[in-house]
């Protein structure tokens, strides 16, 4: 099998599933180590919350198996902020594949955060692209997002978004990729990232 | 620049989409796949299918469409209709539904909310409310597809809601649904500048100044519109290439 999505207790990964056939791609969804490592590639999806998610992830030893993948990994959302190194959801350690911080949406005190919504729910630009996975994709793209917490911007963003303040739309450190945003849910901007993942 | 949503709404009774007048009045406007996709391609921001006849025995087959809807969707969608438990919420979530709506059953039984809050996260779970102004001036939440009159007012059902979990709420007003005559403002205005969630208007866009309007003047996060999109009297780009010349942020 060559496309593995992984699987866990985190939420929307039929819609992964559903983007990829969208796109003419089949994937395996499994949690079985094996075959996660075996995989010509892996998408690690995921809504949901950081602390009980990487608790699943540990007593199903997939945190060691994630750290050691070697073929391209894509995570998604609650899935890219794993991969990082620490979140403040619930003072969470997460996997550490990145170093970047994740971090709670805090609008601005008074006046200025009045109508500021968080969690973030909808269509943003994103911007400074500079990776791969963006090819063919023009600068201020628009893609979905839905979500409390951020990636702060570091040396491995290769995208980015504007929400209360500048974060990391993206991130990319050797073999691995993270989106914040949902390519999955992202109309055809999201189908291209799909489809560059796919070629990578 | 997080953008204003535009969200067409699709109800479905018996597997095709329909829509009325002030609720009632149901006239034919298609198959909802067909047409989901359809605004989709055109730039929809979301969309939102509601299963006016949900039952017991209709639920397998609103299943069905959610997941033959996923499979040709590629834009974020919820379902609502006749949602009363974690685990329709489940069978629809793993058929690729986005969100869910609920109604009269969290109304009924508010801690529905929190269990689905809980068990899918806010992000999931949109809190539908039908509201009607009275004669008193006040907006009372009215239930069972507007059938049912509550005493409860409409502003404080949606923040006790939002503190249950609701991360969104999907506010419809009676008196201006169907009738093309513009969004209730006042009440729109209300929810979404003092709740820590985002608004979706509902009721009433009949021109495209009312879309300007709703997100001007209200401070909406989207606008929900069903029969205008449906009987092709405003389409979804001519609507996007308006709010951005009047420079309000849409995805185009």
């Amino acid at each position: 099998m060559d496309l593995v999505i992984i699987k866990y207790n985190a939420g929307n990964i039929q819609s992964v599933l559903y983007a990829l056939e969208r796109i003419g791609v089949s994937a395996l969804v499994t949690d079985d180590y094996e075959k996660i490592q075996s995989a010509g590639k892996v998408i690690f999806p995921g809504v949901g919350e950081a602390s009980s998610a990487m608790r699943y992830l540990k007593e199903h030893k997939l945190d060691t198996v994630i750290k050691n993948l070697q073929q391209p990994v894509l995570g998604i959302c609650l899935g890219m902020q794993l991969m990082c190194a620490h979140s403040e959801e619930n003072d969470t350690t997460c996997l550490g594949i990145f170093e970047e911080q994740v971090k709670q949406f805090a609008p601005p005190a008074g006046e200025n955060g009045k109508g500021i919504k968080v969690p973030q729910i909808g269509w943003n630009n994103i911007f400074n692209l500079k990776s791969a996975l963006f090819s063919e994709l023009p600068e201020n793209s628009y893609c979905y997002f839905v979500h409390g917490y951020y990636a702060a911007l570091g040396e491995h963003t290769i995208a980015t978004a504007d929400y209360i303040q500048p974060y990391s739309a993206a991130l990319h450190k050797n073999n691995f990729y993270g989106a914040q945003f949902h390519p999955e849910k992202s109309a055809k901007a999201g189908e291209q990232i799909l489809k560059n993942f796919l070629s990578l | 620049m997080l953008c204003k949503r535009i969200i067409p709404c699709l109800d479905i009774k018996d597997g095709r989409t329909v829509k009325g007048t002030n609720f009632v009045n149901l006239r034919d406007a298609g198959d909802p796949v067909e047409l989901g996709a359809l605004y989709a391609q055109q730039g929809a921001d979301e969309l939102v299918f509601l299963d006016i006849t949900a039952t017991v025995e209709k639920r397998k087959t609103l299943r069905e469409l959610v997941n033959r809807i996923a499979h040709h969707i590629n834009i974020p969608f919820t379902v609502g209709g006749g949602i009363s438990s974690v685990d329709d919420v489940s069978a629809l979530l793993q058929n690729g539904a986005d969100k869910i709506s609920v109604n009269t059953a969290a109304f009924k039984n508010p801690q529905l909310i929190q269990d689905l809050s809980k068990e899918f996260g806010s992000q999931c779970v949109v809190l539908a409310i039908d509201t009607r102004q009275e004669e008193d001036g006040e907006w009372y939440v009215y239930l069972n597809g507007g059938r049912t009159k509550t005493e409860a007012r409409c502003f404080d059902w949606a923040k006790q809601g939002v503190d249950l979990g609701a991360g969104e709420i999907l506010l419809t007003s009676m008196n201006h649904d169907g009738t093309k005559q513009g969004f209730a403002l006042d009440i729109t205005r209300r929810l979404a500048t003092q709740l820590p969630v985002p608004v979706i208007a509902s009721g009433g866009g009949g021109t495209m100044q009312h879309f300007v309007d709703v997100f001007e003047q209200a401070q909406a996060d989207a606008a929900l519109a069903a029969s205008i999109f449906h009987f092709k009297e405003i389409a979804i780009p001519e609507l996007k290439g308006y709010l951005h010349d009047k420079q309000i942020a849409v995805r185009l």
